[in-house]
């Protein structure tokens, strides 16, 4: 079992270990729905959503394929919770925001298939955290998720602004961005475990 | 054993949440109007956004909600048009139709080189070269990026290397105007038939140096040209469309035949005091 305390699984995940700028999953939605704030922030919500969502299954389907002695179920369970969670998702924000849905376009449905939502349910298994653990490490990694997409977000509006040569414009100068943020959260490391 | 638990596990698990599914689409469903399904198969689906929206989508729901008219689509032939005219019981409305049109004749013949350049076929990256091998900075580079670019082969290079439009096939969806580094197309009302093909800024000698076809500023189009229509700004002429510019008297004194009149089979027309083009071959490159 595990011994560290709650706050620092929340630190963790969210900042030392930042699955986008850290461990590098989910940058698909990372430099896709960046461009604007308000996007990058419902992004993020979602995301910490199924997050949420998938993990708390995880621990539920965890236990349950330990107690029937069948472990290696494992990653296709999750994968197959996940996906139903974000079928729900979406099928919720289309009914309360049509607008919000239409922003989020394809990046929506490929929740299903962004790695930081399986990531969460693997490391936690892996760690071997408890519930009330599972759901802070999930917390912890949706916020740092959204805090990543709502940086980026923030720094390529200020860009557009900016007067950068032509060679770099669009896909190169978020890749930069990408990168330098990235580099900013290696500094966190040796703060936690 | 252990298959059957694995069996029996998997398909409680789906079976659950298949159910929750049901359950939520169920509640949580979303009227959408039949319509747009109907009208969107009746687009052409290029999702070329000439019509102002992004994809053929997004206007077949502005259509069925009334905020777009069936004529906007460029695209789709006059019977598609009015089929979904038809189907929605809306006026089909008339757009003018627009062209892409070239404000370059600098083609191998009449403009020089000043670098000969080797290196990726491409507009693109010759114009990262300092601005290609052009001898005009401001003219077409010659490597066809508008022609890969173009969805509906509107664009052809030509002998000499100039991109030469078909106007029944261009639907003006803007991809070459994207695609030229030196801006050189833009759209055009096809009503707009006079048209300076040039954008060289600097005027006189220094033009004819270069290119043979350019606008050496002498202002013979603009003292001819009724009512103001044209003016000459930072050594161009610049035609005031909104004026009455169904006129050809403006391009008859031009010595090189940089303004020109686009007659109705979009083949471009020179004055008759322009200098003729005899040679056929490229010119030698340039020692500027």
């Amino acid at each position: 079992m595990n011994t560290e305390s709650l706050g620092s699984i929340f630190l963790n995940a969210a900042l030392v270990n930042n699955f986008v700028l850290a461990y590098f999953l989910g940058i698909c939605p990372f430099l896709g729905v960046s461009g604007k704030m308000e996007t990058a922030t419902k992004m993020g919500g979602a995301v910490m959503f199924v997050m949420l969502i998938s993990s708390m299954s995880a621990y539920g389907i965890h236990a349950f394929l330990v107690s029937i002695d069948a472990p290696f179920l494992q990653l296709i369970s999750y994968i197959v919770v996940i996906a139903s969670t974000v079928q729900l998702v979406e099928m919720f924000i289309k009914k309360i925001s049509p607008a919000l849905f239409k922003s989020l376009g394809i990046f929506l449905p490929l929740i299903t298939t962004n790695c930081a939502i399986l990531g969460v349910a693997l490391f936690q298994t892996s760690k071997g955290y408890g519930f009330l653990e599972s759901v802070v490490y999930s917390l912890g990694a949706g916020a740092g998720f959204m805090l990543a997409l709502v940086l980026i977000a923030g720094i390529r509006e200020q860009m557009n602004f900016a007067d950068v040569p032509n060679i770099s414009k669009g896909t190169a100068l978020t890749l930069f961005i990408a990168g330098i943020l990235s580099l900013c959260f290696m500094g966190f490391a040796g703060l936690g475990a | 054993m252990s298959i059957v638990i694995a069996v029996a596990a998997l398909g409680g698990l789906t079976l659950l949440l298949a159910i929750m599914l049901i359950v939520a689409n169920k509640k949580l469903f979303v009227y959408e109007d039949p319509r747009i399904d109907k009208v969107e198969d009746m687009l052409p689906h290029a999702n070329c956004g000439a019509c102002g929206f992004p994809g053929c989508r997004p206007f077949a729901e502005a259509l069925v909600q009334g905020r777009a008219l069936p004529g906007k689509c460029t695209v789709s032939t006059d019977e598609g048009r009015q089929a979904i005219a038809n189907f929605l019981g809306v006026d089909m409305g008339a757009e003018e139709k627009k062209v892409a049109r070239l404000a370059c004749a600098g083609g191998t013949n009449v403009a020089i080189n000043r670098a000969q350049y080797v290196g990726v076929q491409s507009c693109q990256a010759a114009a990262l070269v300092s601005g290609g091998g052009k001898g005009c900075f401001w003219g077409c580079l010659g490597h066809g990026d508008c022609e890969v670019v173009c969805d509906f082969d509107a664009i052809t290079m030509n002998e000499h290397g100039l991109p030469i439009v078909d106007q029944d096939k261009c639907t003006a969806c803007g991809d070459c105007v994207e695609a030229c580094p030196k801006d050189l197309f833009s759209l055009q009302p096809i009503s707009h038939h006079l048209w300076v093909a040039c954008k060289n800024l600097e005027h006189g000698e220094a033009v004819l140096e270069d290119c043979q076809v350019g606008c050496t500023a002498c202002g013979k189009c603009a003292m001819d040209a009724p009512d103001d229509l044209i003016t000459i700004k930072n050594n161009l002429p610049v035609v005031n469309y909104a004026k009455n510019h169904n006129t050809q008297v403006p391009i008859q004194r031009c010595p090189t035949g940089a303004i020109v009149w686009f007659n109705d089979d979009g083949e471009p027309i020179k004055g008759k005091e322009s200098k003729k083009i005899i040679r056929k071959g490229s010119r030698s490159l340039g020692n500027t």
